[in-house]
């Protein structure tokens, strides 16, 4: 047993190494979620625009916020993007949102465990995409959404039920082969029901 | 031609590491004295040609030769020349250049400086480094040449250095990481010298304990730099952001903590052996590692260089023979080794071993936070950053509990420490540091609140234990004085790096509770207050830098009690600046430092009219950080320093081993003894 237990460091390095080559030549994959058709989770959070950046931003005082819930998604249908500023990831993927929020996609923002302050800046430094931000500072609503890490990206219909979940950066690969398609049946589900009555 | 030459130079160090890393290892197998001797000549020659290299490289910027892809690709005419010289090691394949030079220079240390060792040992030792060496010069030539040519059509300027790196503070940090870095390789090769050569004891333990603290303390002064810079010239106020490049930098620093203590416990009581021979190797594969993760392009970060899936690969391979083999040769020879003492609970050794476990979980974390979002894309589950969130939830309350355990681990005495001593010895730090803090908050007017109470209060409790150890190895028969003046530099090494630790715990403490923030829109002539400053905003006006125009904004600074025909007692001139060459903007902070709060602006955006979005911190404590680094870093330099280290050593623990002392240095030595392999 002694001599077995000298070549337990080794075995880890072989087994992270195995990984780091993977890591080579991987690519981003959609992952499902635990919520999918299912209705996004009650929330009611304040809207991350009209925020003051407080003395301490995790006690934000949301006085005079607008306050957000779920009837947000009713309507339309819209993405949900798990977003924050200490995500290297997301400052990845912002510049290929701006580009799908121009074409007319409605992106819902969940800024998720960060600073009301600096990811306001963001969103003036970098262009702001997104049709709604709710600020979940505490990292509750995101808790409620099996939220493993941002970024992620949710797809809502127009009752609000969650249809798709894809961790990890959205780009342009992602968007035309399995977001897009996705959206776009919904959104012409979503017009035939309102030609129809 | 410079070009050229540089090549040239270095295709023939490469050709030295490869006979060093061969011949003297050779010479210990087949007992040949005379390849044995070839170890310290061919490092030397190795070091010229690679310094050669160096030098050519450094003179084609100067040159502003832009038929050179690295130079055309980094540099550009109107930049000032010291920075010409900083962009040498300001990409991928000139900051590899100055890894081996800086490889080189440790190695031919080495060489220079270990005139007490057996040779065999010498021999062995710059073997390893010589294989290391080969590595990374074939990694240079075959995947990443900085003397590579862009002919027949040069361009006509450079596209210039990026502008982030464009800073004081980046001509030295990355050399003193590279230093700590490469500097972890000296007790690497020490490691391996020792499991070849199937013999570690205490004398081994000594050997490299001066080499692993210089190593440890430039990583130390490396990792605070870089910290320094995101500061202020990030121009987002933090100063750690658990990135993947700076957990890269901290994970080695943790591991070379680790093995500082564990050599500390080898040396003197022979324990821990195969242990430290495993933080040794851990240590230095964990800065190879870093390399990787930088350059490989496998996580995503502010650091990034140019990804290139070759590159990736050859880093892997390379990862693979060094840290794999030497895993291989520790898991085969280590036991070999053998001598386990048993140890006292209550002990100084008991102490280190906590130190080492709490060390270890805190690197474990790291290393699992850093590659998690790597393992879950390999499984599958996409690109996912892991944030501050996971780190502080871990790392706070590890820290602390290190914090604590070293206040009381440092004043244990070896072997066995009396129960009823304990108590005497916990007895002042315990009750005197949660009132001490409590009066801190108090007197500077701060919010009590649970977490700056325990964060001051294992600073104060660490300072106190530190303070009443110095007390005590101080009394001496012929007064305080002369007990003072008895204490081994590596003793102060060890206080003031402690104590440094401490003076790091009160700044992070102190500036993440009680730090102002705001943004906000200004507009001409308005004014904020920020916890008892004013700031008032005088507008913004263009003013032209060597390669940049800038907007620059100017603030008076005010205390609240003054009214506003005073002078402001400083003004700030933060800047925006747009660099000519890739027009790329950077913030430029205007900072007020003192010891014990900073004053901070940053321009944001313009709003119109003449407004800006303004960002003003105020920070408290906030340079203790850096002081503290600084101290850790001192502490190590100080321990090196001890003539102990510099003295032959005569005790040995194993039998069948003699050693060479100082006053045989010139006689031949029985350096063939040692090459039989233990056991």
């Amino acid at each position: 047993m002694g001599r077995i237990k000298l070549f337990i460091p080794l075995i880890i390095f072989v087994v992270l190494a195995a990984i780091l080559y993977w890591g080579l030549g991987r690519d981003p994959n959609a992952m499902p979620s635990a919520l999918i058709s299912r209705p996004v989770p009650a929330f009611q959070l304040p809207a991350l625009g009209q925020l003051a950046s407080t003395e301490d931003d995790n006690q934000v005082v949301a006085e005079q916020a607008e306050i957000l819930d779920e009837s947000l998604f009713l309507g339309q249908v819209s993405l949900l993007n798990v977003w924050a500023t200490w995500c290297v990831s997301c400052r990845v993927e912002h510049p290929y949102l701006m580009d799908i929020s121009e074409t007319g996609v409605r992106i819902i923002g969940l800024n998720y465990k960060d600073e009301v302050g600096a990811a306001q800046q963001w969103l003036a430094k970098y262009g702001d995409p997104y049709a709604h931000t709710i600020s979940d500072t505490t990292g509750g609503m995101g808790l409620d959404l099996g939220v493993f890490g941002a970024p992620e990206t949710y797809l809502v219909d127009h009752l609000g039920v969650i249809h798709y979940k894809h961790v990890g950066v959205v780009d342009d690969r992602v968007w035309r082969t399995t977001l897009q398609p996705k959206y776009q049946q919904l959104r012409d589900a979503l017009t035939e029901k309102k030609n129809d009555s | 031609m410079i070009a050229e030459l540089g090549h040239f130079a270095l295709i023939l160090a490469l050709g030295l590491a490869f006979s060093q890393a061969l011949i003297p290892l050779a010479g210990t197998i087949a007992e040949k004295p005379l390849w044995i001797a070839t170890a310290r000549p061919l490092s030397c020659g190795q070091f010229v040609f690679v310094a050669i290299s160096f030098a050519c490289l450094v003179a084609v910027f100067l040159q502003d030769d832009f038929s050179v892809a690295y130079v055309a690709n980094n540099s550009n005419s109107l930049l000032p020349p010291y920075y010409k010289v900083s962009a040498v090691w300001g990409a991928h394949e000139g900051s590899l250049l100055l890894w081996t030079l800086i490889l080189a220079g440790w190695t031919l240390a080495v060489a220079m400086m270990s005139r007490a060792l057996p040779d065999d040992m010498v021999a062995r030792v710059l073997s390893v480094m010589g294989m290391i060496a080969v590595g990374f010069y074939l990694f240079m030539l075959l995947t990443s040449n900085p003397f590579e040519r862009l002919l027949p059509f040069p361009p006509m300027d450079g596209k210039d250095l990026n502008p982030l790196l464009q800073d004081v503070g980046l001509i030295i940090h990355p050399p003193m990481l590279y230093m700590g870095y490469v500097g972890f390789s000296v007790a690497f090769a020490f490691a391996v010298a020792a499991l070849l050569a199937g013999r570690m004891d205490s004398a081994w333990a000594r050997w490299t304990r001066p080499w692993t603290n210089a190593a440890w303390s430039f990583l130390t002064v490396g990792i605070f730099l870089g910290s320094w810079w995101a500061y202020y010239e990030l121009g987002w106020g933090g100063w750690w952001f658990w990135d993947p490049v700076e957990n890269a930098s901290l994970m080695p620093w943790l591991a070379g903590t680790a093995l500082m203590h564990s050599l500390a416990v080898s040396e003197k009581r022979g324990l821990f052996r195969s242990w430290t021979l495993l933080l040794a190797i851990l240590a230095f594969s964990l800065s190879l590692l870093g390399t990787f993760l930088v350059r490989s392009g496998v996580l995503t970060s502010v650091h990034a260089f140019a990804t290139d899936p070759t590159r990736g690969v050859f880093i892997l391979a390379f990862l693979g023979v060094v840290i794999g083999g030497s895993l291989l040769l520790f898991a085969l020879r280590s036991s070999s080794l053998g001598a386990t003492a048993s140890f006292n609970w209550l002990s100084r050794e008991a102490g280190l071993l906590l130190n080492n476990v709490l060390l270890v979980v805190m690197l474990a974390m790291i290393l699992l936070g850093t590659l998690y979002p790597l393992v879950a894309d390999v499984l599958g589950w996409g690109k996912i950053s892991v944030g501050p969130p996971y780190f502080n939830f871990f790392f706070v309350p590890l820290g602390l509990l290190l914090v604590l355990a070293m206040g009381v681990g440092a004043s244990l005495q070896w072997k066995r420490q009396a129960s009823g001593s304990l108590q005497r010895l916990l007895k002042a730090p315990l009750l005197a540091s949660p009132v001490l803090a409590v009066l801190w908050l108090l007197l500077a007017g701060w919010s009590l609140k649970i977490a700056s109470l325990l964060g001051l209060a294992a600073a104060l409790w660490l300072i106190l234990f530190t303070l009443q150890d110095i007390w005590k190895k101080s009394d001496h028969s012929q007064g305080r004085r002369t007990g003072l003046g008895r204490l081994k530099p590596s003793y102060w090494g060890m206080v003031i790096a402690h104590l440094g630790i401490a003076v790091l715990a009160i700044g992070i403490t102190l500036t993440s509770n009680y730090s102002d923030q705001r943004d906000v829109r200004l507009a001409t002539n308005e004014r904020i207050q920020v916890a008892g400053y004013t700031f008032l905003f005088k507008g913004v006006e263009q003013v032209r830098g060597p390669n940049y125009i800038a907007q620059q904004g100017s603030f008076d600074v005010f205390t609240n009690a003054d009214g506003d025909d005073v002078k402001p007692f400083t003004t700030l001139k933060p800047e925006k600046r747009r660099y000519l060459a890739t027009g790329n903007v950077m913030t430029e902070a205007d900072i007020d430092g003192g010891l014990f709060r900073d004053l901070y602006v940053a321009l944001g955006e313009p709003l119109g009219d003449g407004a800006w979005s303004v960002r003003v911190y105020v920070k408290p404590f906030i340079r203790w950080i850096w002081l503290g680094a600084f101290m850790i870093a001192l502490g190590g330099v100080i321990a090196v320093l001890d003539k102990r280290y510099r003295k032959t050593p005569v005790n040995v623990t194993r039998g069948n081993v003699t050693q060479p002392s100082s006053e045989q240095k010139g006689a031949p030595k029985p350096a063939l003894a040692h090459a039989k392999k233990g056991n």
